[in-house]
């Protein structure tokens, strides 16, 4: 089956990339273009280990296909921190030792993003249910709640 | 409590020395590694709970255009079961099935591909020709007569019985005079409880990338908590040298047990081997929960007498556990912890290690324990009920001390149960009322925690930074209270101390990252090796002074002469000594090995509200807090967010989680969205208090932490239902649809 050629931005930059028409843009992003940020837990949009932004909007990358990211704007982890700069949600993230094992951290990290980005003074309640579709099994997701609360007040300075 | 007097940085909370490269996603994980000319790997799974294998044909899939390799049971050589406490035939058979299949999803063949659309086309083309056998898929299944027996002709361990049996082994526990001691009893209280088969749920599958050289040698990149144990492992399936492989663990994401064996390990070895090419493999989440990990069902029946004040005099349980395909449920380490944490003078304890066509089960955080605490401190819940006492001070009469011998044999050095007690007495939430619809629960939890095989070697660099090099992938913070640790005898920054996770042929031997004992056992190897470095800095500083060894001693970092030396010279720092070492000896290096004995038991009280709805039989977890003595907190964050983690891990087992299989013995809930683990809304805060007793067998008073705070849960939710409803629920998990029938049969009158 003919490739399909992708032209698309990711985190801020033109890339053109082939796929196969049933490829995932997970698929896409981990074995073609090498960003290994994403990571698959589950390939069915229960788990959120995969989330990235399409045109700003919170989605998983293993339930959109690669082709349809054509003329769209990605973010994925790897363009969350601004050169050696962390993000205020990584940084606290950090802080609040938010991470176990780390392998749900980027996919929190992009969904707090999309949340910070248009409710910038969540209640701990709005993170919870935003966050219901990342799933952590190791902290319990106390100290991650904690760390996206103090983010958004740093934030909002 | 405080120890910042004592300490510099042992109770602090410094950035872990991972942590940018996790939350920015450089960190590489198990399916993160990729190689030139790399095939991919896929494996064909048993349709069939249970059915011997008549005929494989693997032509076809062979003949594929693209299809490098197949192997099956026929390309691994046969081994023997091995004195280790694995048997290695078993796990043989279970990487690869030989003869018969055992469960569902059970491993047959694999094929390594161009693609990984190729490799799956492939496995379709593998005919296999099976005469399907009964499925025994329960305990009830297992020990009935003439039940299909799962391992023909082999006898069980400890356990005499005429005929062919699915009961593997046996153990049993005593003390005591069990009839005195239920004869000295006011009051008897019996019951029976169950839980279900439940996953570790840890987020990564796993994943491995193999490759082989011409010259046979071999290296492995994969997700474990135990690159020597892979090594091990792969070497003796494979029957190769383990000097011609290198295992290198990645980060993992997550284990708690589940990572301690290995599945497509030695398959991907295998398929390199026959390729000539490196070969990927990555489990689906289906694969994951049909065919690895998971934790066991269980039965547990206990009966306990007690004296009116609560004071108990007899204990007496049997356990019977679910091994899955293979011989090996935590039965006894359940046996041996289910009464642990009281003061029973007369007790019995028996338990059964039963095969049926399920996955082999494997060690999940403190396996075998919350079952055991689940029935035990649900029927002590009762009997405080039933004496009219607080739960906490029924916990309290009969806690163990110092001094007081276990059912297995030792007897307890310091702990902290008494501790946990009195702080969960004192704690806010235990006196804040409770609105009406509501309930609140407790319950004690205990781990032995483990202790095992450790090295660690440190480096010196020419500034005075060292690096830690340890084998012990860092599953919740390891490196940083490894290196907390190391920074604390050197005297030198958290930052200057950089904590190595390395590969097999560059680590020191380590046993695998499990049991809670890698700040403690490793943390221990750590500390002598740091001591070593030390001394060897007081004898470069001798060496400049031109004095003896013994007038030098080491203060915060610092050489200095020994007040009683009368010598005067000014401190050396550990950089200045580093600066100097071509001149003073060389290269300065250090390493500890050790086996890690004394581990500290730990201990947690835990107390739980819920709101059950009774329309839906929902039931709601409000408030929870968790009291747990960890010995000492090295980085008390990493110690709260165990206990917070093993708490949602236990509220999930409690409230949600279980296999629901088909009657063929197909798991119908495979998947994240049916096997439904907490997520974020489903879960309030969830406080902590740290108690620290020190473990006097540890330098610094380490005792693990990672696996207590997931015994006490099940109970202590439990207990809350029952405090919210009047009624007591024997089975796990409190699903909406098990707790309406229970609601519905104390409606009719019909239950306690």
């Amino acid at each position: 089956m003919a490739k399909h050629l992708v032209q698309t931005r990711l985190n801020g930059e033109p890339v053109e990339f082939l796929c196969d028409p049933h490829a995932t843009l997970l698929d896409a992003l981990r074995n073609t273009l090498q960003r290994t940020g994403a990571k698959e837990g589950c390939a069915s949009g229960d788990c959120g280990a995969c989330s990235v932004l399409l045109d700003g909007r919170l989605v998983c990358a293993c339930l959109v296909l690669a082709a349809e990211v054509e003329g769209c704007e990605v973010t994925s982890v790897e363009g969350v921190a601004q050169a050696a700069q962390l993000h205020p949600i990584q940084q606290k993230l950090l802080e609040h030792a938010a991470l176990q094992c780390g392998v749900c951290t980027p996919g929190i990290v992009v969904a707090a993003k999309a949340l910070l980005d248009r409710n910038p003074d969540p209640s701990e309640r709005e993170v919870r249910y935003w966050l219901a579709g990342n799933l952590c099994r190791c902290t319990g997701y106390d100290k991650i709640i904690r760390a996206i609360l103090d983010a958004a007040a740093e934030l909002r300075g | 409590m405080t120890n910042e007097s004592k300490y510099r940085f042992v109770g602090t909370r410094p950035l872990r020395h991972d942590g940018v490269d996790k939350v920015t996603g450089r960190a590489q994980f198990g399916a993160d590694f990729a190689l030139p000319d790399m095939l991919w790997g896929r494996t064909l799974r048993s349709p069939h709970a249970h059915a011997r294998i008549l005929r494989m044909d693997t032509h076809r899939a062979r003949a594929l255009p693209g299809v490098a390799a197949v192997v099956t049971a026929a390309d691994l050589p046969e081994v023997e079961p091995g004195p280790g406490p694995v048997n290695l035939r078993d796990l043989s058979c279970n990487v690869l099935a030989r003869n018969k299949v055992l469960y569902h999803g059970h491993a047959l063949a694999a094929v390594a591909a161009t693609t990984e659309a190729l490799a799956a086309e492939a496995l379709e083309l593998i005919e296999v020709e099976y005469e399907p056998l009964p499925p025994v898929l329960s305990l009830d299944d297992a020990l009935a007569p003439g039940a299909a027996i799962l391992h023909e002709g082999r006898a069980p361990k400890r356990y005499k019985v005429s005929g062919p049996t699915n009961v593997a082994a046996r153990c049993e526990f005593s003390r005591g005079d069990l009839t005195r001691g239920f004869a000295e009893a006011d009051l008897l209280l019996k019951r029976s409880f169950r839980t279900q088969t439940v996953h570790q749920g840890y987020i990564e599958p796993h994943a491995v990338l193999a490759q082989t050289g011409a010259d046979g040698r071999s290296t492995l990149w994969c997700c474990t908590q135990g690159a020597f144990m892979v090594r091990h492992y792969c070497s003796a399936l494979l029957g190769l040298d383990s000097a011609k492989l290198r295992v290198v663990p990645s980060e993992i994401g997550g284990g708690f047990g589940g990572k301690t064996t290995v599945y497509q390990e030695p398959v991907a070895l295998l398929l390199s081997r026959v390729s000539g090419r490196p070969v990927k493999m990555v489990m689906s989440r289906e694969e994951v929960f049909r065919a690895t990990g998971p934790g066991c069902a269980t039965r547990v029946e206990v009966k306990l007498g007690a004296r009116r004040d609560g004071t108990l005099t007899a204990a007496r349980a049997s356990l019977w556990y679910e091994a899955g395909a293979f011989p090996g449920s935590p039965v006894e380490p359940g046996a041996m912890c289910i009464f642990a944490p009281y003061r029973i003078e007369n007790l019995f304890i028996e338990g059964f290690d039963v095969c049926c066509n399920k996955p082999k089960t494997t060690a999940y955080r403190a396996p075998g324990a919350p079952q055991a605490a689940f029935a035990m401190e649900s029927l002590l819940d009762e009997l405080a009920q039933v004496l009219k006492l607080d739960p906490l001070e029924l916990r309290s009469r009969n806690a163990a001390q110092k001094g007081d011998q276990l059912a297995y044999g030792p007897r307890f050095k310091e702990i902290g149960l008494t501790e946990t007690l009195s702080k969960a007495r004192e704690h806010p939430h235990y006196k804040a009322p409770l609105e009406a619809g509501c309930g609140r629960g407790v319950a004690v939890g205990f781990w032995f925690n483990a202790g095992m095989n450790s090295s660690a070697t440190l480096h010196l660099g020419g500034d005075g930074g060292v690096s830690l090099v340890t084998g012990n992938p860092d599953i919740g913070g390891s490196r940083a209270s490894l290196a907390m640790l190391c920074a604390e005898e050197l005297g030198i920054e958290v930052e200057r101390v950089r904590p190595v996770v390395a590969d097999t042929d560059t680590a020191p031997y380590t046993d695998l990252t499990g049991g809670s004992r890698v700040t403690f056992a490793t943390g221990m190897a750590v500390v002598e090796a740091s001591r070593k470095l030390v001394a060897e800095l007081c004898a470069r500083a001798a060496r400049i002074w031109d004095c003896e060894p013994a007038q030098v001693t080491f203060h915060e970092g610092r050489c200095l002469p020994t007040a009683a030396s009368g010598l005067d010279h000014s401190p050396l720092s550990v950089a200045e000594l580093a600066a100097r070492m071509a001149q003073t000896g060389g290269p300065i290096n250090a390493q500890a090995q050790l086996t890690a004995r004394g581990p500290g038991p730990g201990f947690a009280t835990h107390i739980c509200d819920v709101r059950v709805d009774p329309e839906t039989g929902r039931v709601e977890v409000l408030r929870y807090t968790a009291i747990q003595d960890a010995g000492r907190a090295i980085h008390p964050s990493y110690v709260e967010g165990q206990m917070q983690g093993g708490a949602a891990q236990g509220i999930g087992w409690a409230l949600n989680e279980e296999y629901l299989y088909d009657e063929n013995g197909a798991l119908e809930n495979a998947g994240f969205l049916d096997y439904r683990i907490p997520v974020a809304s489903d879960l309030p805060m969830i406080d902590t208090v740290l108690v620290e007793v020190p473990n006097p067998t540890h330098p610094y008073g380490v005792r693990g932490v990672g696996e207590t705070p997931i015994v006490a849960p099940l109970a202590a939710v439990a207990n809350a239902v029952r405090a919210a409803t009047g009624v007591r629920m024997t089975e796990l998990p409190i699903s909406p649809p098990r707790l309406l029938a229970a609601l519905g049969l104390k409606q009719n009158g019909g239950a306690r």
